[in-house]
């Protein structure tokens, strides 16, 4: 055989592949699903009341000229407890938020609105996750900044801590102008 | 006996209500009526990547979300939506990482070519071989 070398190649590959492999064995598997609804109108949906303080509402009438922070939660989501501060604050500071309580129960919700805070406008209930499936919304807590016109801007993954206030703020001002 | 079974009750009812309050969707757990259409639906389901437990299909997914989406998709087809419509739809949202079906998109060429560049490379070597083989016998 002229080229010797040419047998280890084989080999060489294989270690190749092997180190990728178990490189990939160690790797987060847990990623962030974007929605790609992101520029496109809020899909319209009527959602029934689901507590007994707020009123119910519908993504049908989104064009309304008026920035909303649409929140996804569960009385039963842990984090969503852990958001309420900030939430309080973005109402406080003027925001329009709509809540959708996802596969929840009324009495479920209006235990949690009474413990942690009632920073909604409205909340609408989604007992079966289907707006969630028009949203592309892949989790609990979740919010989208949609803007005048019913055009979702802007997607937060997961709960709304102290260090992404800036983020959703400058994202709503955005969305405002 | 008698007191395992409550252990064993008490221990689902806690997990139930640690993840939702609501009894689950009518098709989560049902299969649908005709088995044609069943068979449709169980087919979409096993190639549908739940959102919750990133590593599974519905299908296999105890999932509150899996089991909700499940049971839409089973109406849907119920209600004649072709299957590959739905998965459009979803691909629309969530993007193609939510089908395990491989698309025939751009990215995913070099993965079609592959075996028919094996394929090739595999008959240039053999010919290869072949007429030296005859070389030497002459």
């Amino acid at each position: 055989m002229k080229r010797p070398w040419l047998l280890w190649i084989p080999l060489a590959a294989f270690l190749v592949f092997l180190t990728i492999g178990s490189l990939g064995l160690h790797r987060d598997q847990q990623q962030i699903v974007r929605s790609r609804m992101i520029g496109k109108p809020i899909p319209g949906m009527d959602m029934p009341a689901a507590s007994s303080s707020n009123p119910a509402f519908s993504t049908k009438a989104f064009a309304d000229g008026k920035v909303h922070l649409v929140n996804i939660f569960a009385s039963w989501c842990v984090p969503c407890a852990a958001e309420a501060p900030q939430l309080a604050q973005l109402q406080q500071r003027g925001v329009l938020i709509d809540g959708i309580a996802v596969r929840d129960a009324r009495p479920d919700v209006d235990d949690f609105l009474a413990k942690f805070g009632n920073p909604y406008a409205r909340i609408g209930l989604d007992a079966r996750s289907v707006m969630q499936f028009y949203l592309g919304s892949s989790g609990v807590p979740e919010s989208y900044v949609v803007d005048g016109k019913g055009v979702i801007r802007y997607q937060h993954w997961g709960p709304i801590m102290p260090q992404d206030m800036d983020d959703i703020l400058e994202q709503l001002r955005e969305a405002a102008s | 006996m008698k007191l395992i079974a409550l252990v064993v009750a008490l221990g689902l009812a806690g997990t139930a209500s640690a993840q939702t309050a609501l009894p689950p969707a009518p098709y989560a757990y049902t299969q649908l009526d005709n088995p044609a259409l069943e068979a449709k639906a169980k087919a979409l389901m096993e190639t549908i990547r739940c959102l919750t437990c990133q590593g599974q299909s519905i299908a296999d997914s105890n999932a509150s979300m899996a089991a909700d989406l499940r049971s839409d998709i089973r109406e849907r087809i119920k209600a004649g939506e072709a299957p590959e419509h739905i998965r459009a739809w979803l691909i629309e949202r969530y993007g193609d990482w939510i089908s395990y079906k491989p698309t025939a998109e751009p990215i995913t060429w070099p993965l079609w070519a592959a075996p028919l560049l094996l394929l090739g490379a595999g008959a240039y070597v053999v010919t290869g071989r072949l007429k030296g083989h005859k070389g030497r016998r002459a």
